[in-house]
């Protein structure tokens, strides 16, 4: 089971926890740590593991590290490139896993809407958009060749209401950063980016200030745009969501570098 | 608020499927800010609209689309109004995309279909309206589009009406409300249309946002397909799926079908607890007690109201696949939770999409809808589609390529299984082959004309009788002379042909014998097929290679000659395709080994 920290990832491992219940998830978690996830992520992260006594598999593109690609000193494409869809791809090689649960929604973005509940990737992870196959009813074909494998996303006809909603009704644990708080950020592009640690250059003058914000989806912290909010609570969070103006994606900055470019990833291999 | 509607929209291509979605996004204000912003900047570059918002581009996700201007695959969107919440499933117009139609169709409470005031009833029309009334969708709501190209004139909706009203009757649909409307617009979609005055009925999305999907159904008998089993440690066994009819409460008494054991429930386990009844779409997970054997494709069912199974159905079936259906051919079929081998036996008819006359068929090309008569290997717990969609649909997957290629439905069961019971007999195979102090095994040649097959068959069955093996020789050649005389050389008779010799091998492994079947045997689903008859050591399939040049070349018979002179038709490796196995147990390389190397190598194996 593929796991970003993220609400969807909270909600994903949830559903596992009651499926299997009362023995825990069979399956093991897999995080692709960029080494640039918040803090707070991080920290979550180890503690949700071991509260659902699930086995964690930690993967990082060493190669990138080493070669000191970073979201400042490179494009946020070639950093998603290497950190992410790179990294995946050795995460998912190394495991030679068949059948990989996901957390995506359909509602996220454009291509997703089309994609299947099972997607079918080839041996490189491509996804096909014109070789899918139907599902009917809740029959779903698992059946595979040598090297192939499935992204399974059974969240996929969730909206983020949704989401929200459930995370409320079930009293789900969230990572700390999607509820407003004062934080450390610094203005660029029009987008707010807090300041995680140390390791962010800032220009010179440029100061943090600090601001009472929130984040609608979480990632890699410089790639991040937080949202002025004073929603502290859940409710306060699910009411904000529902009058949003903007779509949850807009805070991340990968999906703007280029057209269509969510689609391009996938058929590379990234989710 | 009302459950979400789960509802399709069909129709043909261009009559503004995805522009009615857009619309209702757009006016429901469910597309944020810089959603909008992007298809504004689409429709500049892609538009229909000559540069003002194509609405339509909020639907159309994938690239391809956006440069050709058509849906070609069903897309799902979620949005809510302040009454209901929504799921759509947007469906591709184009004939070739059916199969996706048909997906977007299976899970819809409701189908919207679309026609164009200008164009009427078309073949995509009714061919849609056929697969969402064989899908099980009730509700149809017809929209007449396009209203204001034809000055929302009257005659025209009411004539597009009463059409369609005779074509959805045919099909057993009565609940069809119509709409005249401009998507563009918006008109008698979601806002009041001041063209309309003859027209005094609700907003289409005002009809949506009030249907009622189920009928406050009767109480129906419990029934749950069990997914897994969960044994997370010695002290706990219990049977997880989703309830697909019914109630359940501990103290319940229940079959197993289909072996029909009888236990009662002890518990329902949930997260972290237990609970006290469970119903329709809960996802549990059940104890029983006593603890009776339970598998994955059972159903757990009540006790007093237990369920049919069977292995000889009528079906109705929608071919997806891109290869025909043949008669005969194995299959997986995956019904619920339970996946089983299955092939067609007949095909009644097929029906003619766009009449629903019947039609008399071979086979079924892609697309093509049928009635057939299906078998599956074993018996399986079903219900008619009719009475249930989770118990009565079933899809058909390939045993080469892993594609789903069939979706079809239950009709009834042809009540075989019932009738032809296996006997079991105290002498069995291995007893049988005990007394000929050996083990029985099916050495399955397959390999191309002149690759070798016969001389290697007749080399290695002379081996195992000189060390006093019992053996017997089935020969392509020679079957066809006598059980397979009435076989020509179609597709569909190759299928028959390598199914009865499998079973008749079968036959003869059970007494005891070691059976070489020496067949070209091209297809690797057929093979499949044949391996799937025998347990897991018993079958060798054994790939005598030799390349098709190699072949034409030694040519001991004349007949690659003759075949590429056209003299025979459908010959293997001339014009008709030889799939090389993709994992055989042995291959024997006969342009580089000898006849006698070639047995030897099947012995090592068989020590």
């Amino acid at each position: 089971m593929l796991h970003s920290i993220g609400k969807d990832s909270a909600v994903l491992l949830h559903l596992a926890r009651k499926a299997f219940w009362p023995g825990p998830p069979p399956m093991p978690l897999l995080h692709v740590d960029t080494t640039w996830k918040f803090r707070d992520m991080i920290a979550f992260r180890d503690r949700m593991a071991a509260e659902a006594e699930i086995r964690l598999i930690v993967h990082t593109n060493r190669e990138g590290v080493d070669a000191g690609i970073t979201p400042f000193t490179h494009g946020s494409d070639h950093y998603t490139q290497v950190m992410k869809t790179v990294a995946l791809r050795q995460a998912l090689d190394a495991g030679r896993y068949d059948m990989i649960l996901v957390g995506a929604r359909r509602d996220e973005e454009k291509s997703r809407a089309k994609e299947r509940i099972f997607s079918l990737r080839n041996a490189r992870h491509q996804w096909d958009p014109k070789a899918q196959r139907p599902e009917l009813w809740h029959l779903y074909n698992t059946r595979l060749q040598e090297g192939e494998s499935l992204r399974i996303s059974p969240l996929s006809n969730w909206s983020e209401a949704d989401v929200w909603y459930y995370i409320a009704a079930e009293g789900i644990p969230i990572v700390p950063l999607y509820r407003a708080a004062e934080r450390p950020v610094v203005e660029r592009d029009g987008q707010l980016i807090m300041v995680d640690d140390d390791r962010m250059p800032l220009a010179p003058g440029e100061v943090p200030t600090r601001r009472r914000v929130r984040f609608r989806t979480l990632g890699c912290y410089p790639l991040t745009a937080a949202v002025e909010s004073n929603a502290d609570t859940l409710d306060a969070i699910i009411a904000e969501t529902l009058a949003a103006d903007h779509s949850e994606r807009e805070g991340r900055l990968i999906d703007h570098d280029t057209e269509a470019s969510m689609e391009r990833k996938k058929r590379e291999g990234y989710f | 608020m009302a459950p979400t509607l789960r509802f399709v929209l069909c129709g043909s291509v261009d009559d503004g499927k995805s522009t009615l979605i857009g619309r209702i996004l757009y006016d429901c204000r469910q597309v944020s800010a810089d959603q909008m912003q992007r298809v504004e900047e689409d429709s500049r570059r892609y538009g229909t609209q000559g540069g003002a918002p194509d609405l339509a581009l909020l639907m159309d996700g994938l690239q391809d689309e956006r440069r050709q201007g058509i849906t070609i695959d069903v897309a799902y969107r979620g949005f809510r109004t302040p009454r209901r919440c929504f799921i759509v499933a947007d469906a591709p117009g184009h004939e070739q995309y059916t199969r996706n139609m048909a997906t977007g169709a299976s899970t819809a409470d409701a189908a919207v279909v679309m026609v164009d005031a200008r164009k009427g009833i078309l073949p995509q029309t009714t061919r849609h309206t056929r697969i969402v009334a064989m899908f099980g969708v009730r509700h149809i709501v017809l929209a007449v589009n396009k209203m204001d190209l034809v000055a929302w004139d009257r005659g025209t909706f009411e004539t597009i009406d009463a059409a369609y009203r005779t074509v959805a009757e045919e099909m057993g649909l009565a609940q069809v409300a119509s709409f005249p409307v401009s998507a563009l617009s918006g008109d008698n979609v979601t806002r009041r249309c001041a063209h309309t005055p003859w027209y005094g009925g609700p907003r289409l999305l005002e009809h949506l946002e009030a249907l009622e999907t189920e009928p406050p159904a009767a109480r129906q008998p419990f029934r749950m397909p069990v997914q897994y089993v969960n044994r997370p440690n010695p002290d706990f066994r219990g049977y997880c799926g989703r309830i697909v009819a019914g109630d359940v409460s501990p103290g319940d008494r229940v079959r197993v079908s289909p072996a029909g054991t009888a236990a009662e429930v002890e518990s329902i386990v949930v997260w972290q607890g237990t609970r006290d009844s469970a119903t329709r779409d809960d996802s549990v997970t059940l104890t029983l007690k006593p603890d009776v054997a339970v598998s994955r494709g059972d159903v757990i069912v009540a006790a007093h109201d237990p369920l049919e199974a069977a292995d000889q159905y009528r079906a109705r079936l929608l071919w997806m696949g891109d290869q025909p259906m043949t008669v005969g051919r194995p299959y997986r079929l995956k019904l619920h939770t339970h996946e089983v081998g299955a092939t067609v036996t007949r095909i009644r008819h097929r029906v003619d999409v766009d009449d629903g006359s019947e039609l008399a068929a071979a086979q079924l090309e892609l697309n093509d809808l049928g009635v057939v008569n299906l078998a599956t290997n074993r018996p399986i717990p079903f219900a008619p589609f009719d009475e249930s969609r989770e118990l009565g649909g079933f899809i058909l997957i390939d045993r080469a390529t892993n594609a789903t290629v069939g979706a079809g439905t239950i009709t009834y069961s042809l009540m075989r299984a019932a009738n032809v019971k296996w006997q079991d007999f105290d002498i069995t195979g291995e007893v049988r082959a005990d007394l000929k102090r050996q083990r029985a095994r099916c050495l399955w040649l397959t390999g191309l004309s002149a690759s070798g097959k016969s001389t290697v068959a007749n080399l290695l069955e002379r081996h195992l009788v000189n060390e006093g093996r019992h053996t017997y020789l089935l020969d392509g050649d020679n079957v066809r002379h006598g059980l397979n005389r009435d076989l020509g050389f179609t597709e569909a008779d190759r299928v028959e042909n390598i199914r009865r010799v499998a079973e008749v091998a079968r036959l003869m492994v059970d007494a005891g014998l070691i059976v070489i079947v020496s067949f070209i045997s091209p297809f690797q689903s057929e093979r499949d097929f044949a391996r799937s008859l025998f347990d897991k050591d018993e079958f060798m399939e054994i790939f005598v290679d030799a390349s098709v040049e190699t072949c034409a070349r030694r040519d001991p018979k004349g007949l690659y000659a003759k075949a590429k002179r056209g003299e025979i038709r459908n010959f293997t490796g001339v014009d008709s395709p030889y799939e090389r196995p993709e994992r055989p147990d042995l291959r024997l390389d006969t342009e580089k080994l000898s006849p006698e190397a070639c047995v030897e190598l099947v012995i090592e194996r068989l020590a």
